[in-house]
């Protein structure tokens, strides 16, 4: 163990720090105190606790992951706080929001109602979300489904979660899964039941206490035999955080015949025009295809966050089994996207699907990095994958590394890549038919983009068209 | 057709222009009346398509002199896609690519930007649809042309004709058709001069920029022009055209 985690792990009671369980946020600093602490907070279970210790034990034995080709400044993982109880920011008024999100708002087209709720002003007059979403809740456990924080999925479906939490995403899986397992504080669960096809896509938006979900979110969602579901996470307008640092796990299991489509649409601060703030968003999503014939599609629309390091992946472990990632990452200014998918194939017949966008504008560096893993007992599995890239003037980057590995002879592993850039040549011909550059910008994109935003939601679809325009706005020309 | 007390629709002045500092265009004049159609003739680098380019406002085109008015304005003046909105049409010699973007789509908002330049309505989809597929008779165009990426993987001959459907739906006051003769057949090059020779009206006026006289069988030109090292020097009847075919260009080299 090198000096400076011996001395991580020596100095558990800095600051003269005693538990205190009437206090409602946690002091500075990570130590099994403090993690004792949040699991107190949350009256958990025994289990959840040891869960969290083994993965705070094991991420101090851990490194900080190198290999992204992402800059940023040493985190100092003992200046956050990895608890502080669900504030809500409250406005008393529309009047002390920001005027650059309420214009934002505007060109989204976000509905009047949704704006006050998205710009975090007290909203139980104008904004009946209470409502809403009781009246979703009770839909859904007509027909058996769960949909709940993951904190309350703890207190009423332990057995559940007990079964589920870390079988995808294993506390030691890599460096900020190990602290989210350790620190989690909330974050979704979903279930559906045998043979339930939820009969709505299921989205945070209308989960009560969205706003507490916090800094390390974790997602559970289970989709027993023969069931589906799908489910948004996020939404088109930005999310603005103090957090710097976001680390969320989310973890989906997919039994016999269970179809999970997961789409998210994920704009939060970028930091400014100089690459000053924003969040740093590391991520580890999976999906385990358990059972025969399962499927998991991943479709992701990354606009925002300084720093994006996120690999949607899918283990296909089931005969027969399915997995698809659909990916749009657009970064513009500053921000820097490693992003990008793994398909793990183990079972017969097992296929999977990637299709990659990166967009890049202004200064920034978009790379895509992928998997595709043919195991030896893999019979006749394939993979297709088509990784483009798009470049918008000449000072940004945009990178691809794929990885294949193949261990069985019999597998077709077909990967396509392509890099344009929007030129001179092409705005000018819109420009003749008298279409202007920011108009023409928006037509080429969504061309470019047209085979992931396919797979979303229709709603969702139009939404990220208009987002895209919006993130390019003032960057050509 | 010509008529002189015809609208003077472009009236170009000594014009010069440069690409990436080199002096191409040394001091054009040429006026287009409404209903006229002109031919830019001359030899390759004499500056036909620099010319075609720098009306249209190709940022690479820096003009340095003269001045052009279209339609008694100062056409310097207005951004490219404003000239485009007031009725000045470039036909690509090679037409971009854009992969991606389906070709209904972007004729139907090139089409639209128009109408609401012009104050007219727009077209919805299956309207636009109609209305298109009608223009592409014009052309014989197989209407699978609609469901394609605009330009991507097309013939030579298929680009061009994608230009001239264009041109059929915007309905311009001035077309600048740059070479739209290369790469055609000659079953294509009756098709599409029949077509243009279909969209040209009185109130409208044509310049055909090419190298053979070919196209001039199908489309009669009132003026021919001839170009050499960046200026006109000489300008006559459609029987120029004749007599540059059996002289060839090279007493154009000596004369520029």
């Amino acid at each position: 163990m090198s000096s400076v985690l011996e001395n991580l792990v020596n100095q558990p009671y800095r600051h003269g720090f005693v538990t205190d369980i009437e206090s409602d946020t946690a002091p500075k600093g990570l130590n099994e105190d403090i993690i004792r602490f949040i699991s107190a907070k949350k009256n958990e279970p025994e289990w959840l606790l040891e869960f969290r210790l083994q993965a705070f034990r094991h991420w101090l034995t851990m490194a900080e992951p190198k290999w992204p080709n992402v800059k940023y400044p040493k985190i100092d993982f003992q200046d956050i706080i990895y608890y502080s109880a669900p504030k809500p920011k409250k406005l008393a008024s529309m009047d002390e929001v920001d005027p650059e999100l309420l214009r934002t708002f505007e060109k989204l087209g976000v509905p009047m109602n949704e704006r006050a709720k998205l710009a975090g002003v007290a909203v139980d007059v104008i904004f009946d979300s209470v409502s809403v979403a009781t009246t979703y809740k009770q839909k859904l456990a007509e027909v058996g489904i769960i949909f709940c924080s993951i904190s309350e999925a703890v207190r009423e479906h332990p057995e559940l979660v007990r079964k589920y939490l870390g079988t995808v995403v294993p506390p030691g899986d890599n460096y900020y899964a190990a602290l989210n397992s350790a620190v989690f504080t909330d974050g979704s669960f979903c279930f559906i039941p045998r043979g339930v096809k939820c009969p709505m896509e299921l989205s945070t938006y209308f989960r009560i206490n969205t706003e507490s979900s916090g800094q390390f979110e974790r997602t559970l969602i289970v989709a027993e035999e023969g069931a589906s579901v799908s489910y948004l996470e996020g939404c088109t307008a930005p999310k603005f955080d103090t957090n710097q640092l976001h680390a969320a796990v989310v973890e989906l299991v997919a039994l016999d015949n269970a179809e999970i489509k997961y789409s998210t649409v994920q704009n939060w601060y970028a930091g400014d025009e100089n690459g000053l703030g924003g969040i740093y968003n590391f991520v580890t999503k999976r999906g385990l295809c358990k059972g025969v014939n399962s499927k998991i599609s991943w479709t992701q629309v990354e606009t925002g966050s300084a720093i994006t390091w996120k690999y949607p992946s899918c283990v296909l472990l089931g005969d027969n089994s399915i997995g698809e990632f659909y990916s749009v990452a657009l970064t513009n200014h500053h921000q820097q996207a490693d992003t990008g998918t793994k398909m793990v194939h183990i079972g017969r017949n097992t296929r999977s699907r990637i299709i990659s966008k990166g967009i890049s504008a202004g200064q920034s560096n978009n790379s895509y990095r992928g998997l595709v893993k043919i195991v030896p007992r893999a019979e006749n599995a394939r993979n297709y994958s088509q990784c483009d890239s798009m470049l918008i003037g000449s000072k940004c980057g945009a990178n691809t590394f794929p990885y294949i590995q193949v261990q069985n002879p019999g597998a077709t592993v077909e990967h396509e890549a392509t890099t344009s850039r929007i030129g001179e040549e092409q705005l000018f011909y819109f420009a003749s038919r008298g279409i202007g550059a920011e108009e023409a910008v928006s037509m080429i994109i969504n061309g470019f983009c047209r085979d992931v935003f396919q797979q979303l939601p229709m709603e969702f679809a139009v939404e990220a068209t208009k987002l895209l325009g919006l993130k390019l706005e003032g960057s050509v020309g | 057709m010509i008529r002189p007390d015809a609208k003077v629709l472009l009236e170009v002045k000594g014009l010069c222009a440069k690409v990436g500092g080199v002096e191409i265009l040394k001091g054009i004049d040429l006026t287009v009346r409404a209903g006229e159609v002109h031919a830019v003739m001359g030899p390759n680098g004499s500056g036909k398509s620099t010319f075609a380019k720098a009306l249209a406002g190709h940022p690479s085109y820096e003009v340095t002199g003269g001045s052009v008015a279209f339609d008694g304005r100062d056409l310097f003046a207005l951004a490219p896609e404003e000239r485009a909105r007031r009725g000045l049409f470039l036909g690509f010699q090679y037409p971009v690519e854009i992969p991606g973007v389906s070709n209904s789509a972007f004729l139907r908002l090139a089409y639209n930007t128009m109408q609401a330049a012009r104050g007219k309505d727009e077209l919805d989809p299956l309207e636009f649809d109609d209305f298109a597929r009608g223009k592409m008779k014009l052309l014989d165009m197989d209407p699978g042309f609609l469901d394609r990426s605009v330009n991507d993987g097309f013939s030579g001959g298929e680009k061009k004709r994608n230009e001239i459907l264009q041109m059929a739906l915007l309905e311009p006051r001035l077309a600048i058709l740059d070479e739209t003769d290369s790469g055609l057949d000659i079953d294509a090059l009756r098709v599409v001069a029949g077509g243009i020779n279909h969209l040209h009206g009185p109130g409208d006026a044509v310049v055909l920029v090419t190298h053979y006289q070919r196209m001039l069988n199908y489309i009669v030109p009132d003026y021919v022009h001839v170009m050499g090292g960046g200026r006109i020097v000489r300008t006559g009847g459609k029987d120029l055209a004749f007599e540059l075919e059996s002289r060839g260009y090279d007493w154009v080299r000596a004369a520029a």
